[in-house]
């Protein structure tokens, strides 16, 4: 097939994907875990277990605090300790519930076993049910909670579901991976979100640096009707759903509008995973796959690894931590968090763990701004990063906010490509911040 | 591991390869082919004038960071070495010393640092430098060395005026361009293309430019629409004036192969601190710098406009990015 992709901005970083060809490994279960009770966009979920609670694999122990918010499940089975905070992802401190393990024991509704299931039993209605209950959120590293984009808004239609397997980001190969080992799961889970909104039509969006997966779900997916396999020549950021649905179908969503407006809907391949292990085998989402990689890093591997346990053990298996390593990143360079510690748990959204080196990730000196307009011009969005700059410096927020920042998705680009190595993305986030001060104020 | 060694910051956390610096170095590379042409053809003037001018440039900056300014000195970015080969390169080879200097003062004092520096000056500053030259001793900017192959005596070489000043002078005299070409006191499109002719160092071999240019490319230092359209513009109207009448305008090839604008197509307009942000302003401005040189050539007091015609765009380029910003994503 015609290979695709986005047509205003993007760059070609160095792809690294080190664990490429590394199996997905089961990670041994720790002895505590902490699981945070706001691992997505939107309202905490609200714990619904206490201290001295026994709990298994599967059960809930907080629930969705809105609409939009998730269910969270133990991911292990033991005692749940005492409430507490702890430094996060995020770097803020986060409410997490701790529990001790206990064996390993699963919830009886729980279909443990791998073999496939093709059969979709399940209503439209209950398919959306059966992903709320399990508290699916996006994988991708957004983590929206899933079951919003399958309650299809008033006036809307959804016309085709397209699935994001691009893995854009350097470094990461946990989708990929996924990709090559439950290529049926993935093919099952399509047609489960196709049935659930009612549409035939179904496009896997994959990067042309992972042939192996083009063929092996191409092959696959003769096998079911309506699904596409659409190769997408590489260039980042193609994994954010405005790009890809540039991409695959050509439409340019607009700022403020959301997919379904366009009568489509976007799953990363490990959220669809997801559906389909809750709605084919009743299983909530307690584990995701985590890829742990770095220059340094002995072992480059990507393991399964229950949501909740300490990213140092993820560490410590791949090798440990490299004598050199200056800065710890959960989630892909491009995008992710700088991490304060590996203490920290791995949560729903954690899709990678990036242990660098100086030399990896030193920024150089900044100087002054010499007006090239690569920012502009690698902008996915044609924003003005320059123009937001200055305006930071200047502490101007409503020009800013007349500028556009708020669009911004924080994709990376311009940092990536500015000579002068000006922050563009640090100076961005504090605009957005004071952004919303404003909108805050404004209401009142 | 403890928590302090740790280095936390706002993603990426990975920069590509190209900085401030080295697209500053990439530029001076890819101007030592024109500068070696200029060499061979103008022998040790052309390496007094160079070293003259870069020197200064970047000893002016120096002082004014350091001791006017009392900023960090950030001669090691390369720009002010930058504006003073390009300020070198629109000089003729045997233009005294202590007028080089003074020009190199112009260019950094006044272009670049009154307005606050790197990034901050509206004109070009190494063509601010090259006008004031040109208005405060016309008769030395205007008086080429002839060049000569590998002429490394001391003596004064032979001077000339360059093909662009043959033609508007003969013109003047009423003579057509079909009788100075055939009096051969025209040079022919080939030694124009070579730098066998008069003029200033740098713009004396098209050939020599054009490979500089290629490199810039190659190195996405800088995008074709500046220098293409530039060219372009110029080929289309000089080529308009020329089907119109051939003896009283001369052919766009040689228009395009004698004088600057080669090296101001390919160097001087696509400064990017002095040029529009967006694709498309830098075509508009391309075309502007275009038409208004050869509207100079053709009108103008000048024999030569490029220097003047890009610094009347260099002004438009406010304008210019407020009327084609970027298109934003989504947004008919
Ligand atoms: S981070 Fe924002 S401004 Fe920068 S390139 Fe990405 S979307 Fe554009
Ligand atoms: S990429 Fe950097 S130097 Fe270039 S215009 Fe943008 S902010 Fe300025």
């Amino acid at each position: 097939m015609k290979t695709k992709t986005f047509t205003m901005g993007g760059i070609h970083p160095a792809d690294n994907k080190l664990s490429a060809d590394k199996p997905i490994e089961e990670l041994e279960i720790p002895i505590e875990v902490q699981i945070p009770i706001a691992q997505h966009i939107g309202a905490p979920a609200k714990p619904v277990v206490k201290k001295g609670d026994k709990v298994k694999v599967g059960t809930l122990i907080a629930e969705a605090g809105g609409f939009i918010s998730a269910n969270i499940h133990s991911s292990v089975s033991g005692t749940v300790g005492i409430a507490k905070e702890i430094v996060g992802t995020s770097g803020y401190l986060e409410k997490v519930i701790s529990i001790k393990v206990e064996g390993d024991e699963w919830e009886e509704s729980i279909i443990k076993s791998d073999e496939l299931k093709k059969e979709i039993t399940l209503s439209p209605d209950e398919i959306q049910a059966k992903v709320k209950e399990a508290g699916i959120v996006g994988l991708g590293g957004a983590t929206f909670p899933s079951h919003v984009k399958f309650a299809i808004p008033e006036g809307c239609k959804a016309e085709m579901v397209l699935i994001n397997g691009v893995e854009c980001e350097p470094y990461l190969t946990a989708d990929h991976r996924l990709m090559l080992e439950k290529g049926e799961e993935i093919l099952v889970g399509t047609s489960i979100a196709m049935k659930a909104l009612g549409v035939d039509k179904g496009v896997i969006g994959i990067e042309e640096n992972k042939p192996d997966a083009i063929k092996h779900l191409t092959k696959l997916a003769e096998n079911y009707s309506g699904i596409l396999i659409q190769p997408l020549k590489v260039q980042y950021p193609q994994g954010g759903e405005k790009q890809l649905i540039k991409s695959i179908t050509g439409k340019e969503v607009t700022a403020g509008a959301l997919p379904i407006h366009y009568g489509l809907a976007v799953f990363n391949v490990g959220t669809i995973f997801a559906v389909y292990e809750a709605v084919q085998k009743n299983k909530p989402l307690i584990d995701r796959i985590v890829t742990v990689t770095g220059k340094n890093v002995s072992k480059p591997s990507n393991y399964k690894v229950r949501i909740g346990t300490p990213l140092k053990e993820l560490i410590e298996k791949a090798g440990g931590v490299p004598e050199n390593t200056a800065k710890i990143v959960s989630g892909g360079p491009m995008m992710g968090k700088a991490l304060t510690s590996t203490e920290i748990p791995a949560t729903k959204g954690t899709s990678g763990v990036l242990l660098f080196s100086e030399k990896d990730t030193k920024r150089a000196d900044e100087t002054a701004c010499i007006r090239c307009g690569k920012c502009s011009t690698v902008c996915c969005l044609g924003l003005q990063p320059f123009l937001f700059a200055a305006l930071v410096r200047k502490r101007n927020w409503e020009k800013l906010e007349e500028a556009h920042v708020m669009d911004c998705l924080e994709c990376g680009s311009c940092s990536y490509t500015c000579p002068a190595n000006l922050p563009l993305v640090d100076l961005i986030k504090l605009g957005k911040i004071e952004i919303k001060k404003l909108r805050e104020a404004r209401k009142k | 591991m403890s928590s302090q060694m740790l280095t936390i910051s706002s993603s990426p956390h990975v920069n590509g390869e190209q900085t401030t610096q080295n697209i500053m170095f990439g530029v001076i590379i890819a101007l030592l082919p024109a500068l070696m042409v200029a060499v061979i053809f103008f022998g040790i003037g052309a390496i007094k004038v160079t070293v003259a001018a870069v020197a200064t440039c970047v000893l002016f900056e120096y002082l004014i960071q350091k001791y006017m300014m009392k900023s960090t000195v950030a001669i090691t970015d390369g720009s002010a070495a930058l504006s003073g080969l390009l300020l070198a390169f629109n000089l003729p080879s045997n233009f005294p010393i202590w007028m080089v200097v003074a020009g190199s003062l112009v260019t950094i004092g006044i272009a670049k640092m009154s307005f606050g520096g790197l990034g901050k000056n509206p004109f070009n500053p190494a063509l601010v430098g090259r006008v004031f030259l040109l208005v405060s001793f016309p008769v030395h900017m205007t008086n080429w060395p002839v060049p000569k192959w590998l002429d490394f005596s001391f003596a004064d070489s032979a001077t000339g005026a360059t093909a662009l000043s043959v033609l508007k002078e003969g013109l003047a005299n009423g003579q057509s361009v079909g009788e100075m070409q055939k009096l051969m006191e025209l040079p022919s499109h080939i030694s124009l293309f070579l730098g066998q002719v008069g003029g200033s160092l740098g713009e004396v071999s098209a050939v020599a430019l054009l490979l500089g240019g290629i490199y810039l490319l190659y190195k996405e230092i800088i995008t074709w629409h500046i220098p293409v359209s530039f060219l372009a513009s110029v080929v289309v109207i000089s080529g308009a004036f020329w089907l119109f009448d051939s003896q009283q305008y001369a052919d766009p090839i040689f228009h395009i192969v004698s004088g600057g604008i080669m090296l101001g197509a390919i160097f001087m307009a696509t400064d990017m601190v002095t040029s529009p942000m967006t694709p498309k302003g830098q075509i508009i401005f391309g075309i502007g710098c275009g038409l208004l040189t050869v509207i100079i050539r053709m009108y103008g007091g000048y024999p030569e406009g490029v220097s003047f015609a890009i610094l009347i765009m260099n002004a438009c380029v406010p304008l210019i990015d407020k009327m084609v910003p970027a298109k934003r994503f989504g947004v008919k």
